[in-house]
């Protein structure tokens, strides 16, 4: 397949692809409303196409994409559900996407519903007391979850906590998220079994330091079987729990973050909670705490006394604020749809079959494909490449061959802890036809990797491009088209 | 169920296959003191209730449908082409995720990179990243990427800045050590005198927004000589549909654009999604936070694109990241290009032009009513504060009653501005919608 | 992995080479082999005082960053700036490609580098810990 021209390569002057009303109310020059010093000479340019241009340019480029809808999608630790449709619908209903963030709250009492009705079910679901709404992305949660820590504890007078414990496996933005709160990160080990080292979290553990952020189950899929005995180990010396949502999947009506211990928890809606992932985003990533730390959550928040929701701007102890208007209120109204189309039965059954899968995928490959830590998992597997390398064949390559095969791949080279490491994690949505497909498709990588490895290096060969130049373009940054 | 396939039947088997017997068995790892024994949730509803449910409850709000809105502060209700949200819903689009594997998401990752460059030209700068989660996200990061390069700890904001973003800037500050000063405003601009008593050799940055909260056009020319001198960074957040007609902050000497994307083709969305850009010079590449796509060619030469200069990021830099940021507003991002190349060139410019004469147009026939007088005496672009001799409470309540959503209140963020009335005017309103208007507000 | 015979090492896996009272500073071959295709790198300024295990430049490749600790103490007085342009040059000759020449402030410092037959037998030991 060729290349697709860029947008600005089809420009053509005089060609339009709106319309709009002619301007009826009389018209000066602009120069006679605005000094001319402050106008710009030259008008930016923006592409000039046809309606059908633009069309078509859109249509060819989603062609050169890979959703959900188009073929399985296993990457592991991004949960890539299926995204229902009717969601779609319900959140794009007049009533939800034509109000104005600062309509007079009796004007938006269907909005603030929703609000405070997610609120709830997301206490429920996570055993927490109360969530906000407010950050934008999963790594936005952690951020305001690690700075209600901190407040929580300057609040107590124990300000010179500046420390956060985070696990060798942990995904980045654990350690990023705590450096902008103003932490130092200091590192706990995982022991064989691929869980928190208990003895080095007991050395670690001290009075200078805030909490501990895990993901429970870890990046492995594993469940860290000593959940309470860590939440002891950290509450006793008056630090607080953090868990990292990214992997909620695996026990939703199993097990609640909350009576593990835990007192702070982000959700990423568009993970478990079936909002899409955009290319990239919108994301949402409500931030959920246990009943004393409610003080502190970001404002507003939205409260109901007697049959009316409002704001609540009023809250002395608040971190404050921490995005503009009231978070990315379209994606949960996603959200509450598929919790209000699951239901508690439903909810169950989602994990346990994330759970099922992911272990039926590791059996079914684990004597081709090196499983580090060969236990039941949780919702995603994690298998390594590392048999594979004795012909040359990295875990790159793998994930590339899998292109040719119309598969997403899964995370590759994450955690960081696995050599060769490919992540599976293969949701709920799936069946056992697309899982054995998968699996033929894998062993048939494993068969090649020994008898053609060529094939498997050079991959993927049926993508509208090849293998792309990472180094040139990290080395010559070509950022933007410029007219030649 | 139908969001899950596997029958009992696939389960039994699949669960032989794994060796264990039950699917209680795969969670024995958790152990039964935090078992959970129920979920208090509503019971599963059918398409048909869902649906009825999220009407009935939709239907608790009022919309910008049946009330003319005249209300901005920040967000706009702009015309947006009914084309857009149909090439959204493709789904290669919204189901995708970040594209890690750049074989399969050219989609996404050249419509991206188109974006950059449409960023790049509104706003006069070299390099733009793939979004923020919003504009004030935009100017918080624009303040610590410039506390980090001058390794300096104060950021000066222009009191004239989105009352939101300041507090937001401030959170972040308290836990970045960052230390915020407010620079008064004078007129509705900045204070340059002010700013001279303030800025010193801490200052990492002054934060400016024009048009401003008031609606007024900063006059950035006369402080630009003045921050640059003090090796400060010259940050400005702006409106980009502005851009057709104003000055880019680029041409204004900024070292960083940054500002809410909202108005390229978004909904209200009652506050979000919402879409934060951020450009700036090509000296600062390498410190600029989130995700860039970059230009590149595959093993036969053909151009593709890749995300690109990751090792800013944090699943490499981890702690030492440049931000924590890793989702970003990806379909908020090609839903702007897509409106800049809907609107395209013209476009920009007639919906910048309609929106200004409009909004003048709504000031004289306000002033002349003698019920407002100016607020500030300063070029304005789609948006201007009046002083009401009403109390604005009961205007816009009056107004509501007449199916308008009359302007924003500037007592609730400047307690000085008690009287003050913050007017929006889009290209979307009509001369017969602002006369009502007028008639409406000295009723 | 080439381990020139008139360098000295850091166990970081920089390199040494003296000129005088001038030490020219660079990374190992084992150190670009490990990062892969070096697309950037961050050097000190001339005339900086940089002292020995201090942190003073950074070397990334599409997916990771390593950072360049001075095996000595002393004054910049020569950056290679061609290294800005063509990082890949690490890649291709790591004992060409010189970061920065040091104006050496205590030689004594050279004691605590590793002749070539350490640097080896450091080497191998890694090797066997993978």
């Amino acid at each position: 397949m060729s290349e697709v021209n860029l947008i600005f390569e089809t420009s053509r002057p005089g060609r339009k692809a709106y319309s709009l009303p002619e301007c009826d109310v009389p018209q000066k020059p602009i120069g006679e409303l605005i000094d001319s010093s402050y106008l710009r000479e030259k008008a930016p340019e923006l592409p000039e196409v046809s309606e059908l241009d633009a069309v078509r340019h859109y249509t060819k480029l989603s062609l050169r994409n890979h959703g959900v809808d188009s073929g399985f999608y296993p990457l592991g630790s991004c949960t890539m559900k299926y995204n229902p449709k009717v969601n779609e619908a319900v959140a794009r209903l007049d009533g939800f996407i034509n109000c104005h963030p600062y309509q007079p709250e009796s004007m938006v009492q269907g909005n603030l519903e929703v609000m405070y009705t997610l609120d709830r079910l997301l206490s429920e679901i996570s055993g927490m007391d109360q969530v906000s709404l407010q950050p934008a992305a999963g790594a936005h949660g952690e951020l305001a979850g690690l700075m209600i820590i901190k407040a929580y504890h300057e609040n107590r007078g124990e300000g010179n906590r500046d420390k956060i414990i985070v696990p060798d496996s942990a995904h980045g933005t654990n350690p990023a998220s705590a450096a902008v709160a103003g932490f130092e990160v200091i590192e706990v080990k995982s022991d064989d079994r691929g869980c928190v080292d208990l003895e080095h979290l007991k050395e670690v553990m001290n009075e200078e330091v805030a909490g501990l952020m895990l993901t429970n189950p870890n990046t492995l899929g594993l469940f860290e079987t000593e959940i309470v005995e860590i939440a002891k180990i950290v509450h006793d010396k008056g630090g607080l729990l953090y868990y990292d949502g990214a992997n909620m999947n695996a026990i939703m009506g199993i097990a609640r973050p909350g009576d593990m211990g835990f007192d702070v928890i982000h959700f990423n809606l568009h993970k478990t909670f079936s909002t899409p992932h955009g290319g990239g985003g919108p994301g949402s990533g409500p931030v959920g705490v246990k009943e004393s730390l409610i003080p502190f959550l970001p404002v507003p928040v939205v409260c109901k006394k007697d049959d009316t929701y409002y704001l609540d701007f009023d809250r002395p102890l608040s971190i404050g604020r921490i995005k503009s208007f009231y978070g990315n209120f379209n994606v949960t109204i996603k959200a509450l749809a598929y919790i209000f189309t699951m239901g508690e039965e439903g909810l169950k059954k989602v994990s346990e079959s994330a759970v099922l899968n992911a272990n039926y995928i590791a059996q079914k490959l684990k004597d081709v494909y090196l499983l580090p830590y060969d236990k039941i998992c949780m919702h995603e597997c994690v298998l390594s490449g590392y048999r594979q390398k004795a012909n040359g064949v990295s875990t790159l390559d793998i994930a590339k061959r899998l292109l040719d095969f119309g598969y997403h791949p899964p995370t590759v080279y994450f955690p960081l802890i696995v050599s060769e490491a490919l992540m599976i994690e293969p949701t709920e949505c799936e069946s056992k036809e697309t899982l054995d497909e998968f699996i033929n498709t894998m062993r048939t990588i494993a068969e090649e990797a020994e008898s053609n490895p060529d094939i498997v290096k050079t991959a993927p060969h049926n993508t509208v491009v090849s293998r792309l130049d990472e180094a040139l373009a990290a080395r010559k940054p070509v950022l933007k088209w410029k007219k030649e | 169920m139908r969001y899950i396939s596997n029958t009992a039947a696939d389960k039994e088997s699949m669960l032989k296959e794994i060796g264990v017997d039950s699917i209680e068995a795969l969670f024995e790892d958790i152990p039964k003191e935090v078992y959970c024994d129920k979920l208090n949730l509503p019971k599963a509803m059918s398409e048909i209730e869902l649906i009825k449910k999220m009407k009935e409850i939709a239907q608790k709000n009022e919309t910008v449908d049946k009330y003319t809105c005249f209300l901005g502060a920040g967000a706009y209700d702009h015309f947006i082409p009914v084309t857009i949200d149909q090439l959204i819903l493709r789904q290669e689009f919204y189901t995708a995720y970040t594209p890690y594997q750049p074989e399969i998401s050219q989609g996404t990752l050249q419509s991206i990179f188109e974006y950059q460059t449409m960023i790049c030209e509104l706003t006069g700068m070299d390099v733009a990243n793939a979004s923020m989660y919003d504009g004030t996200n935009s100017l918080v990061e624009a303040a610590i990427l410039a506390c980090s390069v001058t390794k300096r700890s104060e950021v000066l904001v222009a009191k004239s800045v989105h009352p939101e973003s300041r507090q937001v800037l401030k959170t972040y500050a308290r836990f970045k050590k960052i230390k915020v000063t407010e620079v008064d405003y004078l007129d509705g601009q900045l204070d340059i005198s002010d700013l001279e008593a303030k800025i010193n050799s801490d200052t990492a940055a002054l934060l400016i927004q024009s048009p401003n909260f008031f609606g007024i056009i900063e006059d950035i020319a006369a402080v630009e000589k003045l921050v640059h001198d003090n090796k400060s960074l010259l940050i400005v957040s702006t409106d980009p549909i502005s851009l057709a007609v104003l000055k880019s902050p680029g041409e204004l000497g900024a070292d960083i654009a940054v500002g809410e994307g909202q108005p390229l083709g978004n909904p209200l969305s009652y506050g979000g999604p919402y879409l934060g850009f951020f450009a700036t010079k090509e000296k600062y590449m390498r410190r600029v936070p989130g995700r860039i796509i970059g230009q590149t060619v595959d093993q036969q030469g053909r151009r593709g694109f890749v995300l690109t200069l990751q090792t800013r990021e944090q699943h490499i830099r981890r702690e030492k990241a440049t931000s924590n940021i890793c989702s970003n507003q990806g379909l908020i991002a090609l839903t702007a290009a897509m409106y800049m190349t809907f609107m395209g060139k013209e476009g920009l410019r007639e919906v910048a032009e309609q929106s200004l004469m409009k909004a003048h147009y709504a000031y004289e026939k306000l002033i002349e009513t003698g019920k407002f007088k100016p607020l500030f005496d300063k070029p304005f672009y789609k948006e201007f504060a009046l002083e009401s001799t009403e109390p604005v409470d009961n205007l816009n309540e009056k107004l509501l009653k007449a199916n308008i959503l009359g302007g924003y209140q500037l007592g609730r963020d400047y307690p000085e501005l008690e009287k003050g009335w913050l007017v929006a005017v889009t290209e979307k309103r009509t001369k017969e919608e602002i006369d009502r208007l007028v008639r409406e507000a000295v009723k | 992995m080439n381990v020139p015979s008139n360098l000295l090492f850091s166990k970081t896996h920089e390199w040494v080479r003296i000129e005088e009272n001038i030490a020219y500073l660079g990374l190992t071959d084992f150190a670009q082999d490990k990062l892969g295709q070096i697309v950037f790198v961050d050097l000190p300024e001339l005339n900086q005082e940089i002292k020995e295990k201090e942190q003073v430049a950074e070397v990334e490749s599409v997916k990771a960053v390593a950072e360049f600790f001075s095996p000595v103490s002393g004054k910049v007085v020569k950056v290679n700036e061609d290294l800005l342009d063509s990082p890949e040059q690490i890649n291709e000759n790591p004992y060409d490609s010189w970061f920065v020449a040091v104006e050496l402030s205590d030689q004594s410092e050279l004691e605590n580098l590793l002749n070539p037959q350490k640097y080896e037998a450091l080497l191998m030991e890694e090797e066997e810990n993978h």
